[in-house]
């Protein structure tokens, strides 16, 4: 427990030194009430950014997602994510974008179900509805899952959040951060209007975050 | 008054001047504690008073921190003085490389540069070895890093790249490298006090920069046919003169540039009695750094014009601290250097 909480300060330390760690809170205040934070993915970092960026006594009560791919595959990167960022695994590529013709998946709720319990539980969560890290500036189409948990919870506020810049700290296949100041911006919240479409609402959603770009 | 602090050990005689900082600081933000309460209870100024009682609050705040982070260094030695200027030009050259984008290709160049150019330079400021501090970076880097960059196998735009990072870590780290560098000049009879040097420097060419911002604030240039100018008297018409280079600066002239320099080297020509220049070493000093570094503030503004951006740091909201540092510095980057040398040259050190 408290060597988890020193690491927890020693990793504060080390990425608001390389990045700044500089959360923009545009949108809306710092708030301890329940939030789904959906943010756009471009580095494996972007988890520990949006940690980072958040304040204090949001962190705790915050739980990120990690691949369980990535993020599991050794007992030190194991225990880090359990232990210092709380995180929830998730398995990787478990929710295929749904057929056009509009016929659902076999079971999507499967791979939502660690995030569904901890919402359950009143925490709030952080995901990354891309799915995967992408490779350009702009981010690829939303995958279903945020409009399913929208669903299922319609209490809990949904919050934009752009990442800006963290790609350029670790690039895809680099394994040594460079300092480069980075910075989360938080954007107005948005919520499932009545009857709202799957894919609309996720094009919605899309647009909110990256409408943070410049702002 | 002169004679009793010449008798002061070296020691006493660096406190003394910090005691006379920090005395001048109180007053001042005494002053401004004041004013700011007298104008809550009962407001007599607009709102352009207003924000620019706010920046001259801010420019106070940096003051301090300055001031506070000197005197830290000088009670720990020249070692932890080093080490702050270091961590202050990780800060600078970290904004610099946030604001000129690199590629993937340059990853590898970009760890050279952070994780072992800026702390080998540092350990060479510190142990002395000037020969090697001297040339490590214009030589041996400035071919070290286009061969990085060369083997990261991207050859696009290659010149452009790898010119930015050159130039980054020539004015942050380089630079910057040279402010705790001045700490090691021994002067015959000058041991111990060669924190006054760098307070001499830094002083005079924050000196200049703040007379110059003052000028361009307060005499702007306007049209002729606007009808206030006749009101300005001869001395605010002189002073304001269409910018020389307006695409780069639109305060920068050479009138308020001359006058900049001139208030600023007289002010470094007063300050001789701390520096083991005589008076008139002292003005010619104090102008060399001065020209320097007013002119690398310009270099600095160019770049900047050329990204399109009012300031460096992201995106004009501060809350890691870091922001904007390298516009603090700049001046003092270009400054340091070319003083350093100065000196050096002429005293045959």
């Amino acid at each position: 427990m408290l060597a988890a909480k020193l690491l927890g300060w020693v990793l504060l330390g080390l990425v608001r030194l390389l990045t700044g760690a500089q959360a923009r809170w545009w949108g809306c205040p710092p708030k301890a009430e329940q939030r789904i934070y959906f943010a756009n993915h471009q580095s494996h970092l972007d988890l520990v950014m949006i940690w980072a960026a958040l304040p204090e006594e949001l962190r705790s009560i915050t739980r990120p997602i990690a691949a369980r791919d990535y993020w599991a595959n050794t007992p030190m990167k194991r225990w880090i994510t359990t232990e210092v960022f709380n995180a929830i695994y998730v398995e990787r590529g478990g929710t295929p974008a749904p057929a056009e013709a509009g016929a659902p998946p076999p079971d999507p709720m499967a791979p939502l179900q660690p995030l569904i319990e901890a919402l359950k539980s009143g925490d709030s969560i952080i995901i990354f509805p891309e799915g995967t890290r992408g490779h350009t500036g702009e981010p690829q189409k939303f995958k279903s899952g945020l409009f399913t948990l929208a669903q299922m919870f319609p209490d809990v506020v949904l919050v934009p959040a752009w990442i800006d810049n963290v790609q350029r700290v670790m690039p895809k296949g680099e394994i040594v951060p460079v300092p480069i100041l980075c910075s989360v911006t938080f954007g107005a919240p948005i919520a499932l209007a009545p009857g709202e479409e799957r894919r609309a609402f996720l094009d919605r959603a899309r647009e909110a975050v990256i409408a943070l770009r410049h702002v | 008054m002169n004679a009793f602090l010449r008798n002061l050990s070296p020691t006493h005689q660096v406190a003394a001047l910090f005691f006379i900082v920090f005395g001048v600081l109180t007053l001042v933000s005494i002053v401004t504690l004041l004013v700011g309460l007298r104008e809550r209870r009962n407001a007599a100024h607009g709102e352009a008073w207003l924000r620019e009682f706010a920046d001259f609050r801010a420019l106070l705040r940096t003051t301090w921190f300055m001031a506070v982070v000197f005197w830290i260094g000088w009670a720990l030695g020249p070692g932890v003085a080093t080490l702050l200027f270091a961590l202050i030009a990780f800060f600078a050259l970290r904004e610099f490389i946030t604001l000129s984008p690199t590629r993937r290709g340059d990853h590898r160049s970009l760890i050279l540069a952070f994780f072992v150019v800026l702390p080998v330079q540092f350990m060479l400021v510190a142990t002395a070895r000037f020969d090697l501090f001297t040339v490590f970076i214009p030589v041996y880097v400035f071919i070290a890093i286009p061969v990085v960059s060369a083997l990261a196998n991207d050859p696009s735009q290659f010149l452009e790249r790898n010119a930015k990072l050159q130039w980054g870590i020539m004015v942050c780290v380089y630079g910057m490298s040279h402010v705790p560098a001045l700490l090691l000049l021994s002067f015959p009879g000058y041991e111990g006090k060669s924190a006054f040097l760098v307070f001499f420097l830094v002083f005079v060419v924050q000196t200049c920069m703040v007379v110059q911002h003052l000028i361009a604030r307060r005499f702007a240039y306007l049209p002729p046919d606007e009808a206030d100018v006749a009101r300005r008297g001869i001395v605010g018409r002189w002073l304001a003169r269409k910018p020389f280079a307006p695409h780069v600066s639109r305060s920068f002239n050479w009138a308020s540039w001359g006058l900049g320099m001139a208030i600023a080297s007289v002010v470094g020509a007063a300050m001789s009695f701390i520096t083991p220049f005589k008076f008139g070493q002292a003005l010619a000093m104090a102008l060399i750094a001065c020209v320097a570094g007013s002119m690398g503030h310009l270099v600095m503004k160019a770049l900047k014009r050329d990204r399109g951006i009012p300031n460096w740091g992201q995106k004009g909201v501060g809350v890691t601290g870091a922001n904007g540092l390298l516009d603090r510095v700049d001046a003092l980057c270009f400054a340091a250097p070319v003083f350093f040398h100065s000196v050096r040259w002429y005293f045959g050190l």
